[in-house]
Order: structure tokens, then sequence, then C-alpha cells
């Protein structure tokens, strides 16, 4: 028990002396289904060439034992740590990601890709398709979270791993880890589904409406022909917006802005007066300098759809799986309330899978599963350990 | 929890059994379960950072209240379910022991003996809410919600045709044999439902 709490001491995120920032880091590209051998997508259309972006950080071992896949939340992209050389800030998630961290690089060899659909460097419907030479626009497919996972094992047999030590993902990475534990269980050893939902509530789809309705309703955006143009520039910031705020909670919106205003204020009636407006005007106008408003579309359509279940039994969905699972949630996060990833759990012990589950505090609302590290940290390091031990009563 | 009470859980669990420790806290006796008797193990635990502390020790837990029930997990889905000093913590007691004994095929409850004669002395003689060593709460801070005796425990299990396979008592982390309910600060049974 003594070096059980020596333990516990020293992994603390900020605590240790090793962590060590990644450094620079660069995105690799990986081509697959180039025609005729198309990439068939759950709807049975077909798609290729299909291109995936994607990072690795750390050293694949002799075993092929050691590597963790991190699949990204729907505003997210494959640079999860370290830095880009032209850029300032780290990758998203560079706090859990690192030599020493969470998810510590020194002994992980992980990878990220972006999602297909998306705009970073994945093909995603931003991205020209061959037949005709121009983007894709709305011609582009709908994809489905099933589409993502199934484009990412092609990587994961590309990189030559047959068995991933974890999937780790939060949001709708979390959704892509529960798709992995029921599509490919034989090829995971652990996964960790963070502030996730075995499928959206109406509440959570009208979100995402409404966010898909802004960005429709702009005039810039004609019907998803915008390439050459403008763009929704507005219509994609409010939709951002409106994802901001349901990624905070009451709590830490009133912590972080109280109802202060601004000290330049706009010449005009309605301009931003708060702190929270400018703070919204401002995530919105940088989120439309990275992402394009299509791609938003199509991820938060396959966000919608998305259902594990897809008429299965919550007994039967993971009959398959033998791999451990940590089952994360927050209490502050409103938009994946805990009672969804209770939902996950409940799936767990009816299938009499080896699993964890920790309601972690937090007044971040759904962005905890990105700021509050530390605990998560801890908890994710120890159990990738125990994974590693192979202490796992099944499989393993 | 005493190392004399590990003892004789550990006598009580065959090597390779399923084990669900509810309210296992910090999982000491999971861990001990798991090192010695090569046990397949699942703890529930409410308080979060025994949660953290056991998934640190590499044990599966839930984070949940063992109070809400066991209706997920079938039945005789383990072959041991431990209720040890959580059973007279739970609101509701008599549910949780049929969802342990329904889920498990042998229950192990665990619980101070109320009625000891140090807690006897303190109530007859000081005329004081006892305070022990099994039961080191005051009055305004104790978790436990139920009072009840070594016989008290005995007649409930006979009322509700519960088999005590076997029992064991301690006081100062020794076990004892005579006169429990005077004697005993904590009782441990090993309970089968009844066949009939």
């Amino acid at each position: 028990m003594k070096e059980l709490n020596q333990e516990l001491t020293l992994s603390g995120a900020e605590k240790s002396p090793a962590i060590r920032s990644l450094g620079n880091v660069e995105t690799n590209y990986f081509t697959f289904a180039n025609p005729p051998d198309l990439f068939i997508l759950e709807s049975e259309e077909k798609i290729g060439p299909v291109t995936l972006a994607y990072e690795t950080y750390g050293t694949l071992n002799k075993e092929k034992s050691n590597a963790i896949l991190i699949p990204h939340a729907l505003s997210g992209d494959a640079h999860v740590a370290g830095f880009h050389p032209d850029e300032k800030k780290p990758g998203w998630w560079d706090e859990m990601v690192g030599p020493g961290k969470g998810i510590d690089t020194d002994r992980y060899f992980v990878v990220c890709s972006n999602v297909l659909g998306g705009c970073r460097g994945s093909t995603g419907p931003c991205s020209v398709n061959l037949e005709t030479g121009r983007p894709y626009g709305l011609d582009f497919p709908l994809v489905t979270i099933g589409d993502m996972v199934n484009a990412q094992r092609h990587l994961i047999d590309y990189i030559g791993i047959d068995k991933l030590l974890a999937v780790i993902g939060g949001s709708m990475g979390g959704m892509q880890v529960l798709q992995w534990m029921v599509s490919y269980p034989d090829r995971i050893r652990s996964a960790i589904p963070v502030a996730t939902a075995m499928k959206h509530t109406p509440q959570q789809i009208a979100f995402n409406a409404v966010g898909r309705q802004a960005v429709m309703a702009d005039p810039e955006w004609k019907k998803g022909e915008y390439y050459i143009g403008a763009g929704p520039a507005r219509g994609l910031a409010v939709a951002r917006m409106i994802g901001h705020i349901t990624y905070m909670s009451d709590a830490s919106m009133a912590e972080k802005f109280g109802r202060r205003t601004k000290s330049a204020r706009e010449p005009f009636k309605f301009g931003a007066e708060f702190e929270v407006e400018g703070f919204l005007n401002n995530r919105g106008d940088n989120f439309v300098k990275r992402f394009d408003a299509n791609s938003y579309l199509y991820i938060t359509k396959a966000i919608d759809c998305f259902n594990i279940l897809n008429g299965h039994s919550l007994a039967s969905i993971f009959k398959e799986l033998k791999a451990r699972v940590l089952v994360l949630s927050f209490k502050s996060d409103w938009l994946y309330p805990t009672y969804q990833s209770q939902e996950i759990v409940k799936a767990c012990k009816l299938a009499g899978v080896d699993a964890s589950y920790c309601e972690l505090n937090s007044t971040y609302g759904h962005d905890a599963f990105l700021l509050e590290i530390a605990e998560q940290a801890d908890l994710i390091s120890h159990f990738l350990k125990t994974v590693v031990n192979g202490n796992g009563n099944r499989g393993a | 929890m005493g190392r004399a009470e590990h003892e004789v859980i550990l006598n009580w669990i065959q090597k390779g059994a399923s084990v669900l420790d509810l309210g296992c806290g910090d999982g000491k006796l999971l861990s001990l379960l798991a090192s010695q008797k090569h046990v397949r193990g699942q703890g529930i635990e409410l308080s979060t950072d025994a949660v953290y502390k056991c998934v640190a020790a590499g044990l599966n837990v839930f984070q949940e209240d063992i109070d809400t029930g066991l209706s997920e997990f079938g039945d005789d889905c383990f072959d041991f379910v431990i209720l040890n000093q959580t059973f007279q913590q739970v609101k509701k007691p008599v549910f949780v022991l049929q969802e342990a004994l329904r889920v498990g095929r042998k229950t192990i409850v665990g619980f101070p003996n109320f009625l000891n004669a140090s807690a006897r002395l303190q109530m007859f003689i000081k005329g004081r809410v006892p305070v022990t060593k099994a039961l080191p709460f005051e009055w305004y801070d104790t978790p436990n919600l139920h009072f009840l005796s070594i016989s008290d425990f005995k007649d409930f299990c006979r009322e509700r045709n519960i088999e005590i396979e076997s029992s064991a008592f301690f006081n100062k982390n020794k076990t004892i044999r005579l006169l429990p309910n005077l004697l005993a600060e904590i009782g441990l049974f090993l309970l089968s439902p009844n066949a009939h």
C-alpha cells in the first residue's frame, strides 16, 4: 500500500520532473483505396483514393505491442501533441500526451489521424474529386463514425500494428473508441471512452442541427459550392459559438467571464459588450480560419447518426470484447452527461467485460476532457500500466 | 478492517473465484485476494479518492452507489459477493443483501456488533452512545445507518431462510469463539441462499 501511495503522488502530471515537450512534430499522409479498389462506406457508396493525415509520437517496440490510437473530437485533427514549426500553440491534447505525461510517449507509440470527412489533411468534402477536378462539396458521400474507424483500421494495418494497446478518445473520439470495441474487438487490448455516448439524444442532435442551419443559412454557403469565393464564414462562426456554449458549464462561464464588460466597445448598439460575447466572437472567427464548413456539416451529421447499438441489445453489444475498459465522465458535463457513460458501463457489466468507471470532479463542463488533465492523466497512466502488465482477468 | 478478518475471508474464498466487493474502499482486500487467491475481482465504490486508488492498484472498479442495486448483473454471476463493513451503512440493507445473494453464489457480510460489552457499558453506565474501536464515530458524524448485534443478524437470517455456512468473530483484531454477542466487536458471516 505504501508503494501504491508513493506512485500516486509521483505520477501527478505536473509534479514529475520527467515531463518534457515532444518538441517539433510533423504530419504524415497515407493514401489507400486507389481506383479501382475503392473504399466502401457503410452506405455502400464507394470513394477513393482516400488520404488520411496522421501523426505518430514515440517508438513502436519490436513486438509492436505498445501502440495507442487517439481518435479526435469534432474539431480536432491529427496534431495531438508537440509543436508544428510555424505555430505557437501545441497540439490539442499536449498536456496529456508526451514524454512523462499521462499517455507517456517514452513508453508508448501514439497514433492519431484526422477523420475521414475532415478538413485537416484527410479526404473530405473540400478535397478534390478526381472525377471532376473540383472539390467534392456536397457530392462527397455521407460518412459515419463506422467509416471513420474503418479508414483508421487501414492506417493501423499500414503501420503494421496487429493489436493496439489502447484506443483512447473523448466526445466524438469516444464514439470512435466504442466503434473500435464493437467493430474490431480482437484488435484492441483496452479502450478508454471519455465523456461520450452510445448515441445522441434529441437535445444533442438539436444543438448540432442549429449549427448546421447556421452554416446553411449563410448566403455564402451556396449549397456547398463555395470553394471559389468567401465561404460561409459567419454561419460557421455562429455554429462554433453555439458549440462553445455547450462545451462549457454555467459555473465555468461565471468564473471565466462573470458579467464583466469589454474595455474597448464597438461603436454599434449590439456590438460585443460583455466579455463572454467577445470570447465567443473570437472563438468563432478563429475556427473559420482552420475549419471547412462542409466538413462541419458532414462530421456533425455522422455524430448525430451514430448509434452503437444499431438494433443490438445492450447485453449483446460488447459480447465479443475481451479488452479491458476504463469509462470516464465529468460531473459538470451537461452535453454528455454522466448517465450516458453509465449506459456504457451497464453494457460492460451485462457482457462481463473487465471494466472500471470513474466520474471525475470538474467545473469545466464538456471541455473538462481537454482541460481537467491531472487526475485524468493519473487514472489513464495507471490503467495503461495494468494493461501492459497483463493483470487483466480476461483476454490480454 | 483488521488483518484477522482478511485472513478469515482469504480462507473462505477459493483460488480463482470471481468476487464482487461492494463498497471496496481503496481495494486493499481485492488486491490481497488477487495476489494470494488469483480471484477475478470487481469492486464497487462511491468515494472518488478510493476509486482512484483502486485503478492505481490495477483493480476493476465502478464508481457507483450500491443502494441502487445490482440489476445489470445476472443471477449467480459471481462466486462471492462481499459486503464488509458496508452492510450497516447502506440505506436499504435488506434490498442490498437480497441483491448480493442473487448475484453471488455465496455472500460474505461483516459488520460491527453494536451491542458488545464495551458498547453496552457505555450505554448503561455512562448513558452515552457508544464509541469503540469498531464503532469509532460520534453520533453526529457516523456513516452507520443501522445498528445491529450479532444475535439480531442471526435472527434476521433465520427469518429469511438465509443459511449461515460459517461465521467468525473478532475482538481487538483476534478471533474469539465465546459469547460473541457480548464479546465480539465485529462479526463476519459466510451466507448462502437456502436451497428451499
